[in-house]
């Protein structure tokens, strides 16, 4: 039996009356592709921030490994949504790509020689690394994408999350960053998206989750992919044909 | 006294030499952490914590009767901190946005400050006189004792970004992601408000509670016109939040009735105008000679492209055409033509022109490397 990487336990969220995640229980085993699908405001960035404890949940728990998530830290790595910084600021791809060592080197210590290595060889594998002294801001939208999934390889994690990583990039880019999240599923990894784009699914994915509000369905993606299921998590008689 | 005699007394004189030193060393505690302000977009939160700042040095007056600057920065100091955490407080708790609340406890600690100020002014208190300096700041009434306080706190300032610089690094670009990573972000998030409290409350005494958040900001908005590191933006906000204080030291005593604060500020804005002007990457002046030569190389290129389409029609490339087929092509201007000649590109003869096998060249270049662009 493959082990659980993620365990969450009556998870309930809200930010004032209404919650936003109601009773979520959720069972991530390790090594899957997964994608959370679910209409807008159905929790999905939520869900991730609260496993990341980025939020406080009114109720519930998250267990990684069987562990609370401050003692698992350094097994988990993030990328944000791409929107939720300014990338005006001051700094270049490499320095961005740079704090995903922060972690591991914990307070006041700088970055050395080391780490600004691993950060080069996380900007190789993305493709960035003639990018590397570039102002951030003059990189386009997918580039910057690049950058922050570089900074959460950088970390060196098992588990990895990511919020709509697809989102406003070009073909070329989307095509460049599944390949990178099927090397790590490859190596054992256990990634879990955020994802929008439906008819995508099937070919991503392995494992699905379907949210809204409340936890829909959870399972492998060709048994519960279905038409039902959409239904049911997107409320109109939703028709997907899943190519085989 | 002219600015020449300025710059020869301040190495001699007492008094001169105290507040040069005074206002350049917070100019540039100010400029540095200014920074961080600016580019947390809380820009205005100086301005807020500056005027929460005028009840308390009211209410230390008239506890302890006594005027000397450091009990009264004191009681600036705690309501300084009071309002900026009562701003924090509303922004976390409830729907306001932080404009309103900011705005909400600079004009309610403002009000009650200059309150408690006419009724300490109507009391027949010979120390009374002078408490209004606090509003627009009188920089000659620097001492010793308070630049050395400058100059710990500055001091301070520096080692603490120094061991934190990463921290607030990650804080300033992605708070979300620093608490994944382990950092208490709070921590850091009061550490660097504190500080900026600080400086401001240590400004009152020579810029005045109003243009205090111009300290801040201005020359961290001139610096970042410069670079794209931020480190050097901190560093340049330092330097140019000094150069203020120096020179606006320098005029203010050379003029003889110029208050310091507004002039430092002017100075200040004189940066922030320049480097608005003419940084070689943000420059608004920069940035619109890039924008006319990008549109003039343009033109040449797409009227090249219009010669090319006609000269690929003929056997022979440089067969003459006449310049009034042009007119027929929108882009075409008499100076355009100069330039492609000037580049021997194309050669005049009476009112025909005809392209050389260079400007074919580099005609059929140009093709190839749009339809590159393309791929």
């Amino acid at each position: 039996m493959t082990k659980i990487a993620v365990q969450v336990d009556d998870l309930t969220v809200a930010y004032n009356y209404k919650p936003v995640l109601w009773d979520i229980d959720l069972e991530i085993p390790e090594g899957v592709l997964m994608a959370i699908v679910g209409p807008n405001g159905a929790g999905k960035s939520t869900l991730i921030k609260s496993i990341l404890g980025i939020l406080k949940p009114i109720a519930g728990s998250v267990t990684i490994y069987g562990k609370s998530y401050e003692k698992q830290r350094s097994l988990v790595a993030y990328v944000p949504q791409k929107g939720s910084v300014d990338w005006d600021f001051p700094t270049t791809a490499l320095d961005v790509v740079m704090m995903g060592t922060y972690g591991s080197l914990g307070w006041i210590k700088r970055p050395r020689q080391k780490e600004k290595k691993a950060a080069l060889e996380a900007l190789e594998k993305v493709g960035m690394l003639p990018f590397k002294n570039r102002q951030i801001s003059q990189l386009s939208g997918g580039q910057q994408q690049r950058i922050f999934l570089a900074r959460a390889l950088v970390q060196d994690a098992s588990i990895y999350f990511m919020d709509e990583p697809f989102q406003g990039v070009d073909a070329t880019t989307e095509i460049a960053i599944i390949n990178i999240l099927k090397e790590l599923r490859k190596a054992g990894k256990t990634v879990i998206v955020v994802h929008h784009d439906l008819q995508t699914v099937p070919e991503y994915f392995d494992w699905v989750t379907f949210l809204n509000v409340k936890k829909i369905a959870t399972g492998p993606v060709k048994d519960i992919f279905n038409d039902d299921n959409l239904t049911k998590t997107y409320g109109i008689n939703y028709k997907v044909s899943i190519q085989e | 006294m002219n600015i020449q005699e300025y710059f020869s007394l301040v190495f001699s004189d007492y008094t001169l030499r105290t507040i040069t030193l005074g206002t350049a060393i917070l100019g540039a505690v100010t400029g540095m952490l200014g920074s961080f302000a600016v580019l947390r977009k809380q820009s205005l939160l100086g301005d807020a914590i500056s005027h929460a700042a005028l009840p308390g040095i009211a209410i230390a007056f008239l506890m302890t009767g006594a005027k000397d600057s450091n009990t009264l920065l004191l009681g600036a100091l705690v309501s300084g901190l009071i309002g900026t955490f009562w701003i924090r407080g509303i922004i976390t708790k409830t729907h306001l946005k932080s404009d309103t609340a900011l705005g909400l406890i600079l004009s309610l600690f403002f009000g009650f400050g200059m309150l408690l100020l006419t009724h300490i002014q109507k009391q027949p208190n010979a120390n009374q006189a002078g408490l209004d300096k606090y509003l627009f700041g009188q920089a000659a009434t620097l001492v010793e004792s308070d630049v050395w306080m400058m100059a710990i706190v500055t001091g301070i300032c520096l080692i603490v970004l120094l061991l934190f610089w990463k921290e607030f690094k990650i804080l300033l670009f992605d708070k979300d992601y620093a608490k994944t990573l382990g950092f208490n972000t709070k921590t850091i998030d009061i550490l660097i408000t504190s500080f900026i409290v600080l400086a401001i409350v240590l400004g009152l005494q020579t810029v005045g509670v109003v243009l205090m958040s111009a300290m801040l900001l201005a020359p961290a908005a001139a610096a970042r016109q410069w670079t794209n590191s931020l480190a050097t933006m901190v560093f340049l906000a330092a330097i140019f939040g000094a150069l203020s204080g120096v020179f606006g030291t320098a005029i203010s005593a050379s003029q003889n009735n110029l208050s310091t604060g507004p002039v430092i500020v002017l100075i200040a804005a004189v940066f922030v105008f320049v480097s608005f002007v003419f940084s070689p990457s943000r420059g608004l002046l920069f940035k619109q000679i890039r924008f006319i030569k990008n549109r003039r190389d343009l033109e040449l290129h797409k009227t090249l492209a219009f010669m090319y389409h006609i000269a690929e029609t003929h056997d022979d490339i440089s067969h003459p055409h006449e310049i009034k087929i042009l007119n027929n092509f929108q882009g075409f201007t008499r100076g355009t033509l100069k330039k492609l000649v000037e580049k021997n590109y194309v050669t005049l003869q009476g009112t025909t022109w005809s392209l050389t096998h260079e400007g074919f060249k580099s005609a059929s270049n140009l093709y190839n490397q749009l339809n590159k662009n393309d791929e």
